[in-house]
């Protein structure tokens, strides 16, 4: 062993600020909205999280890939987001249930990143300054040339991108024997919310984020479970209507995260773009009916606005972020449908509100013997 | 549901004097949990028998009571005040929650209509014995080590037969894992299992199967009584299963778990929390993981209190986990309490951390001879230091810059161990060293597996540790003049001084500082906020490293920075923190602001809301340094942290710092011998007959001019480290060539030892004029027995007015002779009515916190007023409460260590200690205590 060297690699974000730090994975460029998560575990559920699409993502922790990365931590095929940029980032990992290290894991998936940032300085600019665009390179050192690439990013307002990574075809998921089906809207969708469901006791098929109504239907699930994913849920009007049937059709609904937006946009709410956004593992929760907390996993850039929903009679808001006040949950009154903006299926994160699986399934089972 | 109002008045325990196991860090959650409740319009009574405690001082608490802690105490106290109507017993430790239990069997607490609070009896003694929680466990699915009880011989060996070796024995009932021990062979194990059937009050131990080298983790828990839990903090031992978790190097947050198993464990221990009790308040529960794919858990133990990790936990992570768990306590949610350091945002949530800590135990072998040095079960180590950092290499350097071992942190000191059969030896069998020796290991070559089979240390760890090694061998290439300024900056991230620096470049220290300086390579301070910078954060508590940004603003006002005592030890122990804390305050009072610089996790000087401006450093040159370069204060204050403050006058003194009150020539006047015994000759005060040599040979010749028994001793040192009394040429010869390996090149004094004498003590307030006596305390021991292990009663007990006399006389003359401004202690010998001066130190000393407590007077705020220049000492009226006799009791952790010398001598020895009043000198307590002053005497 001896002393190794890194090549440097550099930062630029949309207002011009830049950080230079070393080249993490592959040598090259990426591009994305930079959006920072404050959690201090799971880091490869993090990185292979549809949702991330699109994103640079910022870890605050001092340490990244410690344990490297195992094959039941993923909740895709790949790492999702663009770019990382984190402090220290470990070469070497501890894990006997590790395969490979994270360097070789971002080389394998072709993703770039950067490490040494003073991520803590950064954190603290964009909690300032709002979310923006950045470019990563370990490539390119000029900065004019990295400005230039910049400024074709497309900003997030208004992206839709569950086309991104959403199925292309529909799948099938669990024991095809089991006495439930549910039928899965994939807007980009997190591994782990099959497997809660799977767990209950359903069978899954889970169809393309631009599947219709009529399509779905014809499956005859006993319910509809509505994805989390990435992207401005304002900016899919088709999936919007699709969902507005699927809410209607009087079977049991459960919504996460874009899936819990798109079903807010559909019943009229307003969603607003954050100016951070919420993103770690350590989010509070108030289940506003039982009046208990949980901890959650979040993350999200838009959030269901609260004023729209408060005044409305037909629509109960469940859940509320104790940070902000946000609108965390709502349901629909004498309907079995329901929705969350935080991920109980959590992975990475605590595992606290799973309970929203079992209500789900019990909805379902009384729905059924209806 | 907000507070339950029917609680008016809280009645808090403490944990006692100190003794290891249980330490200082029960002030600090006492002192929060106090002002917690008081906030909230609660009266609190509070009960401690340690008087160097912040916890029981006027402005903790409403009510305070220097008693033993005892059922009759609490009787007593529930006697004065009816309307006591319930008890806090979370925050003294075991030694707390076992008074608590003790009362509600006595049917106290049910006699006079009080509650417990925080936990709940049922849920203690479901923690407590080994086979009820043990049964829970299995009931709720939680797995555990095999184990097995055992109340006798017979069916100790019973269960060793079945589980075969290792194993572990634990006494049930003790504390600080006392009488835990391994056992490899069968005759070692009858052996133990004996001693610990014997050692527990209830004459029971618990055998369980020894997973040795399984990971360790803790987690902090708090709850409220709407059932919401949340984890504060997760704790990973660098050391693996096998070492008390007191005794252990920890990390946090955890380093090497993947969220999965993270995720398994957190919800085991909320599982466990819920299962042993309904009952608001924080609780730490101890894991095991598998070294393997599996990554199987394993409960190891839970404590439904405030411990040692929860303080650790609060200064971690910046969550003030006491201060939070009194106000569960009395009835509020999680959910309707503010996160204390952003204000705005909720105390329900988990914080992260976008830094390292790493806390190291400090040890004190050197003053326990005989004493097994192998780290264990048992506990063994007296204080402990934090180290923060950006990285985990960093905090590690800092802590290892913290621990004040004569180290300049982690390797490159020169002072490497390079006898490969002593590093391997220490790698299998720790000992307070093995950290070094692990980079020892890696320098040298040791094959990484081979250091890896005897530590069982995480490979990720190890290998933070050879990528130290690695960079200094690149670093090693340069000199001064050609080290790429990338390089340096590298090196300076992970947390090596400049002295280390210096070291591996072959320089001076100050040539590292002034290349650094021209490069532009400055420490920043970073914010400890809880939430990694996702929201902006009030609480001004920092720590350094080498990065972009710099967070700690600089205000216009005047400032006077407090140096802490660092780590606990014997000698310098919880007092210095009080002295430090009471000087923050009285700054604050004076119209500083007050900055105030330590590395002790337990101490109240480190809790964000003591100083105006915490600085969670090293008590080390270069950060400190660093710090007032950056603050500019008008001064610093040396006078209250103990020798570790007070050996940094010199420097400070040389690089043109301020120092507040006594300068650093008068310091230096009383700590040099020749010089301050030519002073006593002038203003002819007698003293022993002495002299200072430099070899054995030297100390020979002068002893035939001393005339035997002689005291021997090293200058400048602590707690009368390697101090002894020898009566003959081969005594002195062989301590003085020990003392000479163990400390090269230091000068060594030679007194002339006053057999029989009375010792006693002084301290005293001046401001360079006016001198006013504190109190004169007398020693039951006699002249010999260090002043920290002696009994002393305030005031003296059979001094006569002639004596007296002398010893206020020569208070007052040396204390304007030394121009001391602040505080200064002087000792004396007594013998044949003419009183000896053995040493001064102006300077807080041990004793100043029982003489304040003893008087009820804020002796340290009026000192520290003086020491800046605020007052006078003619501006305090001071009216001390002076009633019948206090007597300071030493407390000794002996049992910590079976086969060490438990006679007293020169050397200091006690950890703690305790105030007992006593109305007249009939006093049964006092009489037993003075008839062993006959035993001294004999010898």
């Amino acid at each position: 062993m001896k002393y190794q060297e890194r090549k440097d690699a550099i930062l630029l974000l949309q207002d011009g600020t830049v950080y230079r730090g070393k080249a993490v994975g592959k040598i090259g460029t990426a591009t994305g909205e930079i959006a920072f998560n404050t959690g201090m575990t799971g880091y490869q559920e993090i990185f292979t999280d549809p949702s991330y699409f699109g994103q640079i993502l910022l870890l605050t922790p001092s340490h990244v890939g410690n344990y490297g990365v195992a094959h039941n931590d993923v909740e895709s095929e790949g790492i999702k987001i663009e770019g990382l940029v984190c402090k220290k980032f470990s070469q070497e990992y501890s894990r006997p249930a590790g395969y490979a290290s994270l360097q070789d894991y971002f080389v394998e998936n072709g993703k770039v990143g950067i490490s040494d940032v003073d991520t803590r300085a950064l954190t603290r600019h964009i909690r300032q300054s709002g979310a923006m665009n950045a470019i990563i390179s370990s490539e390119i050192e000029d900065l004019s040339e990295l400005k230039n690439k910049l400024n074709l990013v497309p900003s997030m307002d208004g992206l839709e991108l569950s086309s991104k990574v959403s199925c292309k075809e529909p799948y099938f998921f669990g024991d095809e024997n089991a006495t439930l089906r549910i039928a899965v809207l994939d807007l980009g969708v997190k591994k782990n919310i099959l497997r809660c469901l799977v767990e209950r006791g359903a069978y899954l098929k889970v169809f393309p984020y631009n599947t219709s109504f009529a399509e779905m239907e014809k499956w005859n699930a006993d319910a509809y479970m509505l994805s989390n994913g990435p992207g401005d849920p304002s900016a899919m009007p088709n999936e919007t209507k699709t969902i507005h049937q699927i809410a209607n059709s009087g079977k049991p609904v459960f919504g996460i995260c874009l899936g819990h937006q798109i079903l807010a946009i559909s019943q009229g709410l307003k969603t607003i773009k954050m100016h951070n956004g919420h993103r770690g593992v350590n989010h509070p929760v108030k289940n506003l009916i039982t009046g208990k907390c949980e901890v959650t996993s979040q993350n999200h850039g838009f959030v269901v606005d609260w004023d729209s929903a408060q005044n409305r009679e037909d629509i109960e808001i469940t859940h509320q972020h104790l940070n902000d006040n946000s609108l965390a949950g709502f349901s629909i009154k004498g309907m079995p449908v329901f929705s969350v903006q935080f991920h109980p299926e959590s992975s990475a994160g605590p595992n606290d509100s799973r309970y929203l699986f079992d209500q789900f399934i019990e909805n379902i089972r009384t729905h059924k013997s209806k | 549901m907000p507070r339950d109002n029917s609680i008016k008045h809280i009645l808090i325990i403490g944990s006692g004097p100190i003794v290891i196991g249980q330490a200082c860090e029960f002030d600090y959650a006492g002192s929060q949990a106090s002002r917690s409740l008081r906030e909230e319009g609660i009266i609190v009574t509070l009960i401690n028998s340690n008087p160097a405690t912040i916890m029981t001082d006027p402005v903790t608490a409403d009510h305070v009571y220097l008693k033993p802690l005892d059922a009759e105490s609490i009787e007593f106290i529930l006697k004065q005040h009816p309307d006591i109507d319930a008890v806090l017993p979370t925050m003294g430790g075991q030694t707390a929650l076992n008074l608590a239990i003790e009362c509600d069997e006595m049917g106290i607490w049910a006699d006079y209509g009080v509650k417990i609070i925080g936990v709940d009896i049922e849920a203690i003694n479901i923690t407590e014995d080994r086979l009820k929680f043990r049964d829970l466990m299995v009931k709720i699915g939680i797995p555990m080590a095999p184990q097995q009880t055992a109340k006798s011989l017979l069916e100790g060996k019973e269960v060793a037969q079945e589980f075969g070796f290792p194993l572990c024995i634990r006494p049930s009932f003790t504390l600080g894992g006392s009488g835990a021990a391994f056992v490899w062979t069968n005759e070692h194990f009858e052996k133990l299992l004996d001693a610990g059937l014997h050692k527990s009050p209830i004459h029971e131990v618990m055998i369980d199967k020894a997973l040795l080298g399984w990971k360790e983790f803790e987690l902090e828990l708090l709850r409220d009584k709407n059932d919401n839990v949340i984890i504060i903090c997760s704790i990973e031992n660098f050391d693996p299963m096998g070492i008390h978790t007191g005794d252990s190097i920890t990390v946090a947050p955890a380093m090497t778990l993947s969220d999965k198993t993270y995720q398994r464990m957190r919800d085991m221990a909320i599982k466990m929390m819920r299962a042993i009790g309904d009952f608001a308040g924080g609780c730490n529960v101890q894991f095991s993981v598998s070294p393997d794919e599996n990554e199987d858990i394993i409960a190891i133990e839970i404590n439904p209190r405030v411990s040692r990790s929860s303080a650790l936990a609060s200064k971690a992570t910046g969550y003030p986990i006491a201060k939070i768990a009194a106000k569960l306590a009395i009835g509020y949610h999680l959910d309707e309490l503010q996160n204390q350091i952003t204000k705005s945002t909720s105390a329900y949530f988990e914080p992260t951390l976008d830094y390292v800590i790493v806390k190291i135990p400090r040890w004190n072998f050197d003053k326990f001879k005989g004493a097994d040095r192998e780290l264990g079960l048992q506990m063994k180590s007296v204080g402990e230091v934090m180290g923060i950092g950006r990285s985990f290499q960093e905090a590690l350097q800092k802590a290892c810059q913290s621990l004040e071992v004569r180290r300049n942190g982690l390797g490159a000191d020169g002072r490497e161990l390079t006898n490969q059969n002593q590093i391997l030896e220490s790698l299998s069998r720790p000992s307070w060293n093995r950290i070094f020796h692990i980079y020892d290991a890696i320098k040298l070559g040791i094959p990484f597996k081979t250091i890896q089979n005897r530590t069982k240390i995480d490979f990720w760890f190890l290998k933070q540790i050879e990528e130290l090694v690695l960079f200094e061998k690149e670093i090693e290439k340069y000199k001064v003049g050609t080290l790429p300024k990338d390089l340096l900056f590298q090196a300076k991230q992970m947390g090596y001084a400049d002295r280390q620096i210096a070291h591996l470049l072959s320089c001076l220290e100050s040539e590292v500082y002034n290349i650094r300086s021209e490069m532009g390579i400055q420490r920043v301070y970073k914010l400890v906020d809880t939430c990694a910078a996702e929201f902006p954060a009030k609480t001004p508590f920092y720590y350094s490293t080498f990065e972009e940004e710099n967070e700690s603003i600089v205000t216009s006002k005047k400032k006077v920075v407090v140096l802490g005592s660092g780590p606990n030890r014997i000698g310098q122990g919880i007092e210095f923190d009080y002295s430090c804390v009471h000087g923050v305050l009285a700054a604050k009072e004076a119209g500083y602001e007050t900055i105030m610089i330590n590395c002790n996790p337990e101490t109240v000087s480190t809790d964000f809301d003591t100083a105006d401006k915490l600085y969670f450093e090293p008590v080390f040159w270069e950060h400190i340094y660093d710090i007032i370069r950056h603050e500019k204060p008008e001064g610093v204050i040396v006078q209250l942290g103990g020798q570790t403050a007070l050996k940094l006058a010199e420097k400070l003194e040389r690089y043109g710092i301020k120092i507040m009150g006594t300068s650093f020539e008068a310091l230096d006047l009383a700590e040099d011998r020749g010089r301050f015994s030519r002073l006593l000759s002038e203003k002819k005060i007698p003293f022993p007959k002495f002299g200072v040599v430099e070899s054995a040979e030297q100390a020979l010749t002068l002893s035939e001019e001393l005339g035997f028994p002689l005291l021997v001793r090293p200058s400048y040192v602590l707690g009368g480290q390697k101090m002894k009394i020898v009566i003959n040429r081969e005594e002195l010869e062989h301590h003085v060539v020990d003392i000479l390996r163990d400390m090269p090149d230091n000068l060594i004094l030679l007194d002339h030892f006053l057999e029989s004498a009375i010792e006693a003590e002084a301290d005293a307030i001046c401001d360079g004029k006016d001198v006013y006596i504190l109190g004169i305390m007398q020693h039951i021991e006699p002249a010999g027995i260090h002043s920290g292990d002696s009994y002393a009663v305030l005031p003296p007990y059979n001094l006569g007015d002639f004596v007296l006399q002398q010893i206020e006389d020569h208070v007052k003359t040396l204390a304007v002779a030394l121009n001391t401004v602040g505080l200064i202690n002087i000792q004396f010998a007594i013998k044949d009515d003419l009183v000896y001066v053995i040493e001064a130190n102006p300077r807080a000393s041990r004793t100043v916190p029982f003489i304040a407590k003893a008087y009820n007077e804020p002796y340290v705020n009026y000192a520290t007023k003086v020491m800046l220049g605020d007052k006078k000492v003619k501006d305090f009226n001071f009216t001390p409460r002076k009633e019948g006799y206090a007597i300071k009791i030493p407390v000794f952790s002996f049992d910590k260590f079976p086969n060490v010398n438990k006679e007293l001598g020169p050397e200091m020895k006690s950890t703690g200690e305790a105030i007992r009043f006593i109305s007249d000198l009939r006093d049964p307590y006092f009489r037993k205590i003075y008839s062993e002053r006959n035993l001294y005497l004999s010898k």
